[in-house]
Formats: structure tokens, C-alpha cells, sequence
């Protein structure tokens, strides 16, 4: 990124560099360290759910048949959370930075970043006190008009809590954290790239497609990982608003359960042989965090040559 | 940001093929009529006429500007539909949130002494007689409020230092090396440990470092942590990314040494992004509720000192409150109490917000916008 | 720069400054007692007792703890609500010295708890009783009557009306409409639905065929919810839902099912708990001392309600310290008091022990001696 032949040692003020890029250094690696530790701590905890006979774990076939609906449940909640909240966020990431008038603008990105600091319970609250009684005649209207579709197979939950209201209230929670990343990326987009666009007679959306986009879409793909981190491990929210049940493909059905939620339900109740079954399933959750950053990465260097960044 | 001179009123060839200035407002007016009789046919209410409105209002808007300016601007003019749009979707369920938690929080929050004292001796018998005879309610969240604060300054004063140093590994040192990849990597998938999960690691941590049944608001911080660092390296990361190089390359120019560039060049040009994802990390760790009901014990009386005994927090103060109510008969008073709590961990975060912004304005060089 | 640097210690120094007066207006005292006004009985105890357990028990611990302490200068009760489960380990990890459980000990446990507490193992005595009620959300309904065998079809969802025959049968005189039903169980894991379950298990064994379990049936398609104050909520919201909670948290709110004992139906009541629970005998392979009780379920004794929860607190029979010993005796003992027991009644509304009971208790709780 730098270009280290500008900067070779030349006596006084070496110390200072070697112990500043040190302390650096030394971050980095305490937060491997960290995760290792993480990492040790679930396999240990983890190991005798792995070992144990299949009639022994929850649901007395083994662990594979009990994480596998949960992991799916995970996945679904996941996506439609991102499904929702990234459009939304990067237009609202957008409004604020390119077609807000600015005082309305500085206003406005303070707002989201205190939405983002609203604890999990009082979503979670939210959702299951007030969306789910709201949009349960929504529910009832796509199962009767959409049903055919397996997605909104009636008939509708009567409580409205469903996958899809958790999923909609992850994508709430998301969404102040998608926003004011991007935000900040849109902002810094240089001057001179806009201006240039602009001059050439692009409409404000054609200096945003050449300038904008490209310039941060790295950012823009970090933001959506760290929403996704968050929407994959949530967990009172998740608890409190999904009524949970066995994997179903209708989203408008009660049914449906999340690894965190799965452990924040169960944990304290549980002992022995239930608490390692828990803890593998966090275990599980971490390897697919791990594989989503995997692709992520990936798209991320496969588009690195069209990135704006110096 | 792009406003265009428009200094010859009448039609001449310049302006030939816009539309004229009051056309957004025309359309809105006939879309929300328009709307309003579609509704009227098949059943009225006010959510669906606003999204019947909204389409009929982008609809209208788009095409005419297509039939008059050409495709490219009515593109623009979609575009600008859209992201509105969204904004105002993004809006609904926030308000409808803050307002939730305004309404049923500000009658906890104006009750005498529910800033000022901790729910020590207050019990089931005493949320019945309020209930019951209408006497005050009794209670308030001091002890999680001081709970909160300092469990929350031990992980900031733990993460940011870590956090920061991190991203400038990352960024200025890094270099594409196999270790700063492998960080770049783990740090997201740090975002993705599942908050209980952080928890039960300090607190087996602690159990096995300092012996069995360790909890203080420490072990919490440290939980905290956890989750709060890969938020601060990955914002900051971002922010320091985005420093133009000729920054560095001028300041190299000038034979600053590398430390004392990143120091007070790069770091005081990023500040306002890192200041905002500092923020974004404590409003995210603020409000976690499972790691800090592991590692913190539950205490329902004030404890000042963040390393040792059992410490409240706002987020389990209004988690026990709303799912063990201290009287189970009648829950009222003990929802009140949770969300006057939720109320005072939004101003909380408002005042934190406020502050970075400040410190933000401090820091950075006088450019820019 | 000059100014950054004041700015970054400005901001500094108003952060300690908050903090530190922060700590000093907040006040302990939010009831407006005049603090150790009652007079302390029995011997002087200090210290502090740390437990960790059932959430459920949480509301009467609030007021137990707080009478204790007030009672006796000096000392100190905390309590975390993490969970029965949470509890059982705490206890067995040596982290708490008393846990607070909706169940007793598994026998692995019981065998366990030896490393910590002794050759005795642990001591489990009942705290209070908690009857679960049945309760509906029918417009128009307040009373009804079921037997063991429908209260399981329905909530198998086997039953899909509520004026099914199955149901009017039992209550010809009840105005049931033609709504769904729609059972409502716990989401999490929890005691009353282990309760529940065995209570099903044990008495519709032709209908209910799954065992005894924390966890509701995965198998099982319904809707659920976080928490006793979660599924009351949840029924409150919904027409034509029915779930089982503690007394405690449905009544004057919900409909609540008088259950079928023999040839005659038994209305939910602190009494005819005690009575169900005073019918249990002592599980099998435990200490002498230890009270865990085994209840029976399918009784046929007139006015007791056998679907009821007993909530126990579990102690080790030996600890390292006398001002341990002391202190969890003098506790445990205010806890089984008449008085102990009545203010965790108005409090937290949950069913006292019968005084035979808690006497046997008490009894159990004397032989707590230091570690030899």
C-alpha cells in the first residue's frame, strides 16, 4: 500500500518506529492470539458432542441431524436480513452523503448511528410486542394471494411470529451499521473523481455509478460483513421475537430456529452432555462465519483492479 | 452538492426538454389521489396509500421525465426515487421503535428516583401494591446506569488502543503480507462469534485464570472485547485506507519519520470516520445483553469497584426486568422500569455520539468537507 | 496541534469527571427503610452468600434477600438468575455456595456434587411450591374443565376447535366457540415444561408418548415463546391460545383449567398444591438428609393438584468455613420460616410449603456442618 524506499532509517527517531510498528504488530497478534483462544475454548467444550453416541444428543439422532435445521434457519434469517437491509442501507448511505442538504445530512447520520445502539432486547421487544401483532394480516394476505409460492404457504402464523418477522427486525438492526459504513465510504469518495463526472455532463445517479460506487465498494462489502456478522449471531433478539419450531420452508409459519438463538434459549437451563451439544453449535456458527468472510474475501480481491482507492 | 445554474427562465435551447420545476409536486399530488381511489376500492389504510402513493408517484414521475428528457435522466430521476424511498423505508420501523420506546419509556424515566437509586430492597410485595393501590412506583436502574458506564469505558479503554493499532498494522504496515491477510481475515470472522459465545470465554477465562466463580465487571469488559475490537479495526481499517497516499508521500517528503506520519498525518485525516467507528463499536457493545449476564453476576444494589463483586447493567437490568418481572403477578412496574431503562441507554449513546462528533471536529485538518 | 492536544485531554478529563460524579449521588435505599431497624434473631452471621439458579425463583429470592439482610447486619445474600442449570453447575464448580433449581439433581449430578461438598453430597430441601396452571385465551371463557389425556391432544394439536367434542364432553355447560386452537409452549428450556411434560407423560400416557423434558418436542409444530412472562403475553395477544405457566403470572388474567384427579376435577390453588406435593415420597439413592421429592402425578387423592412445580434450593452438606455453615443455615432457615415463607407468598405469589414439610426441611438444613 505504502511505499517503504521513501522512509529508510536514518538514525534518530529510528526507536520510535521500530517500537510503534512493534506495538502494531503486537496488536495484530494478540488478536489472533484472542480468536485462537476462542477457538481452543469451543473445540474443547465442543468434543464430547462429537463423540457422544447419536442417542444421547437432543432429538436422539445424532448431532448432525440436530445442527443441520438450525444452520439452515441461521442461513435463512441471515439472508433475509441482508436481502432487506442492504438496498435499503446503501440508499439510505447514499441520501445522506449525496442528496440530503447537508444540515439535514449531519443530522441524519446522527440518528443511525444511535439506532445502532439500541440494545438487542428492546428490538427483540419490539418485534414480538408490537411488528408481530402488525404485520400478522400481512402474513394472512400472502398466504391467501402468494400461497402457492412454498415461501408464503399458508396457513399464516397466527401470532406473526415467524422467521420472516425475526428476519425483518435483524434487518432493522443491521441496518444502522450498513449505513453509517458506507456512509462514511460515500463521503470520503475524492472531490475531484465527482466533480470530473459531473463536468462531463453525467446526471447526479451516472457520477454515482462511475465515481461513487467503484471508489467503495470494498467498503460497501465490509459493511454488508460486519451487518452479516451481526444478523448471524444475534441472539436475544432472534429468542424473543421467532417462535421457534421445526425447519420449515414457509416463512409465514412459526417455525424455524437460530444457532444463537438456539443456545440463548437452551444454556442456562442446560448441563453435561446439553451444554457441549450448545456449545458445538456455536462452534458451527463460527465455521460459517468463517466461510461467508471466506467468499467474501474472495469477491473482494477479484474486484480489487476496479476499485477507485488510490 | 450539485446544484446547476439555471439562469435563463424561459424556454430557450438550454433548457429545452426538462421538465418544468413543479413537476415532482404535480405527480405527488395525482399519485396520492390517484392512490387514494385505489385504496377506496379495495379497503383504506394509511400504510398501504402511502406505498401505493410511492409507486404511482415514481411511476408517474419517471415516465414523463423519460417521454420529455430522454432515458438518461429519467434514470437519474428513478434513482433519486429510490434512494428517497429507501430512506423513508429505512425510517419507519426506526421511529416506530424510538417512539415504542419513548411512550412506554418516559413514565419510568420521569418517576422520582429512577435515575438516583438501585432496585436494592425493592420487591414483588411493593410492584403489587403500585399495581394495586396506585402507590409510586419504587426502584431505579442507578446501580446498572454505573454499571454500564464503567464496564463499557474498561472495553473501550481495552479495544480501541488494540483496535487501532491493528488497522495500522493493517494499512501502513502490512503490506500484503501473509500475516496481515490472516488478520484482515480472522478480524471478520471475529465478527461473527456469536455474543453468548464471547461471553462463556471470559468467563471460563477468568474461571480457570483467577479461580471458579469469577465475576465482576472486568471479566464482562473483556467479553466485550471480544466483540468490540473487530468492529474498531474493520471501521478503522476502512478509514485509514481511504487517506489519499499523496498525504504520505508528502509528509515522507518533508523527512517525517513513518511514526510520526501515521501520528499526525493519517490518523488526524481519518479521525472523524474512526471517531464515528468508535461510537459504532461502543453503541454495538453497549446494549449486549448474554455476554454480560454470564460474566457480570447479577447484582440489584450499587457496586462501584469494575474489578470486584457482582456488577448491574442496563441491558440485563432491562432484560430480567421484562422476562423475570420482580413481581410475576403483576409485570407493570417492572416493564416500566425496563424501558425507562432501553430510554436512558439511547440518551446514553446520544451523549457518546455527541461526544465523538466534538472530538471528531477537535482532530481533524481543516479540509476537506 | 497545540489545540488537539487540549482537546484530547479536555475530552479526557470530562469522561473521569462524569464518571467520578457519576458515583457519588446514586442511593441504595429506593424503599425508604430506615436501614437494621428489625431486630436480628438467633446467633450473629456475617458474610456474603452467593447463589446462582433458577430465574423462576428470582422474585422470591428478591424479597428473601432483602429481609435477610436487613434482619442481619452484616450479612449479605446475592443471587444471579442465570437458570436451574446454570445453578446445578455453579454448585458443582464450587463458583456458588447454594443454587436455586426447578429440579433436583440428575443422579450424575448427585454423584458429582460429592467432590464439592463432601461425602454427604448435596443437600436439596423445597422452597416453595408452584402451581401450573392450564390457561386459555377464549372470549367469554373463564372456567373449564379437562382431563389429562384432551389437555395433551390439544396441545399435540390434535385438537384443532375449541367446541371439539372432546371438549364440550367435559364442559356441557361452557359457551365454547368454533375458534382455533392455537397452544402456546416455552421456547427455552425450562422447568415448567419439564414439569408440564412429565405431568402429561405420566398422566395420558396414550396420548403423550414423549419423555419428561426441559425442552418442548422438536417433533411438535406450535407456536412459543420466551419465558413465563413471554407465552402469558403471547396468549394474552391471541385469541383461542392456550399455554401452562406458573399461577403465579396468569391469574385474574387468563382463563385457567381445573385438571381431572380421579372421578373429580381440582381447581388450581395454593392448597391443593401443597397437598399434591406432600403426597410425593423421596427419590431414591439420596442422603439422608436430602428432600428431593419424587411427585405423584397420576394421584387419585381428593383436591390435589399434582401438576405443579416444586422449586428447591440445593446446599452442600459440609462447607470450608463455620461463618459459611453459619450463614447458609441462618438463610436457609428464614427462607422455611412461616414468616420467610409468607413474604415470598405476597411477593412473589408462589405456594408455601406445608409447615410439615418445611419442619422436615429445617431439620435437613441443621445437619450442614463444617468440613472435617
Amino acid at each position: 500500500m505504502t511505499s517503504t524506499s521513501l522512509t529508510k532509517p536514518q538514525g534518530a527517531g529510528r526507536a520510535g518506529d521500530k517500537v510503534f510498528s512493534g506495538a502494531t504488530l503486537a496488536a495484530g497478534c494478540l488478536i489472533l492470539a484472542v480468536l485462537f483462544g476462542v477457538a481452543l475454548f469451543l473445540v474443547i467444550q465442543a468434543i464430547p458432542a462429537f463423540t457422544a453416541p447419536a442417542a444421547d444428543i437432543q432429538g436422539g439422532k445424532g448431532f448432525f441431524a440436530y445442527i443441520w435445521p438450525i444452520v439452515v434457519g441461521t442461513l435463512i434469517a441471515a439472508v433475509i436480513a441482508l436481502v432487506i437491509a442492504t438496498p435499503v442501507a446503501i440508499g439510505v448511505a447514499l441520501f445522506i452523503s449525496h442528496y440530503a442538504p447537508r444540515r439535514l445530512a449531519s443530522g441524519l447520520g446522527y440518528v443511525v448511528d444511535l439506532l445502532a445502539a439500541i440494545p438487542s432486547v428492546v428490538y427483540g421487544a419490539w418485534g414480538a410486542a408490537f411488528l408481530a401483532k402488525e404485520i400478522s394480516p400481512a402474513y394472512n394476505w400472502l398466504a391467501n394471494n402468494l400461497g402457492w409460492l412454498p415461501i408464503f404457504q399458508g396457513p399464516a402464523s397466527a401470532t406473526g411470529k415467524t422467521i420472516l418477522t425475526a428476519g425483518i427486525v435483524l434487518a432493522v438492526m443491521v441496518l444502522p451499521i450498513i449505513t453509517s459504513l458506507s456512509r462514511e465510504i460515500f463521503l470520503q469518495t475524492p472531490k475531484l473523481h465527482e466533480e470530473a463526472a459531473l463536468a462531463l455532463g453525467a446526471t447526479r445517479w451516472e457520477m454515482i455509478r462511475m465515481a461513487v460506487l467503484p471508489f467503495g465498494r470494498p467498503g460497501i462489502v465490509s459493511a454488508v460483513m460486519l451487518g452479516l456478522g451481526r444478523a448471524l449471531g444475534e441472539t436475544m433478539a432472534v429468542a424473543l421475537v421467532l417462535s421457534s419450531g421445526v425447519l420449515t420452508a414457509s416463512l409465514i409459519q412459526s417455525g424455524n430456529q437460530t444457532i444463537a438463538a438456539e443456545i440463548a434459549l437452551n444454556f442456562p437451563e442446560a448441563s453435561g452432555l446439553k451444554v457441549s451439544t450448545l456449545i458445538a453449535a456455536g462452534l458451527v456458527l463460527f465455521v460459517i462465519t468463517l466461510g461467508v468472510n471466506m467468499i467474501a474475501r474472495w469477491i473482494i480481491t477479484r474486484h480489487k483492479e476496479f476499485s477507485g482507492a488510490n | 452538492m450539485t446544484s446547476t445554474l439555471n439562469p435563463v427562465r424561459k424556454r430557450s435551447a438550454l433548457t429545452k426538454g426538462q421538465l418544468p420545476k413543479a413537476a415532482p409536486y404535480i405527480v405527488l399530488a395525482l399519485a396520492l389521489v390517484i392512490g387514494a381511489a385505489i385504496m377506496a376500492l379495495i379497503g383504506f389504510n394509511a400504510f398501504g396509500w402511502g406505498i401505493v402513493s410511492a409507486l404511482l408517484f415514481t411511476a408517474g414521475l419517471v415516465g414523463w421525465s423519460a417521454a420529455v428528457e430522454g432515458s438518461r435522466k429519467a434514470k437519474d430521476k428513478l434513482v433519486t426515487c429510490l434512494v428517497v424511498g429507501a430512506f423513508l423505508v429505512a425510517l419507519l420501523p426506526l421511529i416506530s421503535v424510538i417512539w415504542t420506546v419513548l411512550v412506554k419509556g418516559l413514565p419510568g424515566l420521569v418517576d422520582p428516583g429512577f435515575l438516583s437509586t438501585s432496585m436494592n430492597g425493592v420487591t414483588g410485595a411493593f410492584d403489587n401494591k403500585s399495581v394495586e393501590q396506585g402507590a409510586p412506583v419504587l426502584g431505579g436502574i442507578y446501580h446498572a446506569l454505573i454499571g454500564t458506564v464503567q464496564i463499557t469505558l474498561l472495553a473501550t479503554v481495552i479495544s480501541v488502543p488494540v483496535g487501532l493499532l491493528t488497522a495500522i498494522y493493517l494499512v501502513e504496515y502490512g503490506e500484503d503480507r501473509a500475516l496481515a491477510r490472516a488478520i484482515t481475515f480472522f478480524v471478520d470472522v471475529m465478527t461473527g462469534i456469536p455474543s453468548i459465545v464471547a461471553g462463556l470465554f471470559a468467563a471460563a477465562f477468568f474461571f480457570a485464570v483467577v479461580g471458579p466463580g469469577t465475576k465482576t465487571g472486568a471479566v464482562a469488559a473483556v467479553a466485550l472485547s471480544v466483540l468490540m475490537i473487530p468492529v474498531v479495526v474493520r471501521s478503522s481499517e476502512e478509514m485509514l485506507k481511504i487517506v489519499p497516499n499523496e498525504l504520505r508521500e508528502a509528509a515522507y517528503a518533508l523527512g517525517v519519520r513513518k511514526w510520526r506520519t501515521i501520528l499526525k498525518v493519517v490518523i488526524p485525516t481519518a479521525i472523524s470516520g474512526i471517531a464515528s467507528g468508535v461510537t459504532l463499536a461502543i453503541a454495538r457493545v453497549i446494549g449486549e445483553t448474554a455476554p454480560i449476564l454470564v460474566t457480570a453476576g447479577f447484582a440489584t444494589s450499587i457496586n462501584n469497584n469494575v474489578f470486584g463483586g457482582w456488577m448491574a447493567s442496563l441491558p440485563t437490568f432491562i432484560y430480567t426486568q421484562i422476562l423475570n418481572p420482580t413481581s410475576p403477578s403483576n409485570p407493570g412496574p417492572s416493564d416500566q422500569r425496563a424501558w425507562g431503562a432501553a430510554l436512558v441507554l439511547i440518551i446514553l449513546v446520544m451523549l457518546l455520539n455527541l461526544a465523538a462528533r466534538l472530538v471528531a471536529r477537535i482532530f481533524a485538518p481543516k479540509a476537506g468537507r | 496541534m497545540k489545540a488537539s492536544r487540549f482537546g484530547r485531554n479536555a475530552a479526557i478529563a470530562v469522561i473521569a469527571a462524569g464518571a467520578l460524579a457519576l458515583t457519588a449521588c446514586g442511593s441504595d435505599n429506593a424503599t425508604n427503610t430506615a436501614a437494621g431497624t428489625q431486630s436480628a434473631s438467633g446467633p450473629k452471621v456475617t458474610g456474603t452468600l452467593t447463589g446462582i439458579g433458577s430465574s423462576a425463583q428470582g422474585a422470591a429470592m428478591d424479597v428473601w434477600k432483602t429481609n435477610f439482610a436487613s434482619a442481619n447486619q452484616g450479612a449479605n445474600v446475592q443471587y444471579s438468575p442465570d437458570g436451574s442449570g446454570a445453578g446445578r453447575k455453579a454448585i458443582l464448580d464450587g463458583s456458588a455456595q447454594f443454587a436455586g433449581s426447578d429440579a433436583y439433581l440428575k443422579d450424575e449430578e448427585a454423584a458429582k456434587a460429592k467432590d464439592k461438598c463432601g461425602p454427604d453430597g448435596a443437600i436439596e430441601v423445597p422452597v416453595y411450591i408452584s402451581p401450573i396452571a392450564i390457561a386459555f385465551n377464549v372470549p367469554g371463557v373463564t372456567d373449564l374443565k379437562l382431563d389429562a389425556a384432551t389437555a395433551a391432544k390439544m396441545f399435540r394439536g390434535e385438537i384443532a376447535k375449541w367446541n371439539d367434542p372432546a371438549i364440550t364432553a367435559l364442559n356441557p355447560d361452557a359457551k365454547l366457540p368454533d375458534l382455533k386452537v392455537t397452544p402456546v409452549n416455552r421456547s427455552d428450556d425450562s422447568g415448567t415444561t419439564k414439569n408440564f411434560t412429565e405431568y402429561l407423560f405420566a398422566a395420558a400416557p396414550a396420548v403423550w408418548k414423549d419423555k419428561a423434558d426441559g425442552v418442548w418436542p422438536a417433533s411438535l409444530k406450535g407456536e412459543n415463546a420466551k419465558g413465563t412472562s413471554g407465552v402469558v403475553k403471547t396468549v394474552t395477544d391471541t385469541a383461542g391460545a392456550v399455554t401452562y405457566a406458573d399461577d403465579s403470572a396468569v391469574s385474574g388474567k387468563l382463563g385457567t383449567a381445573q385438571i381431572k384427579v380421579g372421578s373429580d376435577f381440582v381447581k388450581i390453588s395454593p392448597e391443593a398444591a401443597s397437598k399434591a406435593v406432600d403426597l410425593g415420597k423421596p427419590v431414591e439413592g439420596r442422603g439422608a438428609n436430602d428432600m428431593a421429592i419424587k411427585l405423584d402425578r397420576t394421584t387419585t387423592e381428593a383436591g390435589a393438584y399434582p401438576l405443579v412445580l416444586v422449586s428447591y434450593h440445593i446446599v452442600c452438606s459440609t462447607y470450608d468455613k463455620q461463618e459459611t455453615v453459619d450463614l447458609v443455615k441462618s438463610f436457609e432457615k428464614y427462607v422455611l420460616s412461616a414468616e420467610g415463607q409468607k413474604a415470598a407468598a405476597d411477593s412473589a405469589k408462589s405456594a408455601p410449603l406445608s409447615s410439615t414439610l418445611a419442619e422436615k426441611a429445617v431439620k435437613a438444613i441443621e445437619s450442614i456442618k463444617v468440613k472435617s
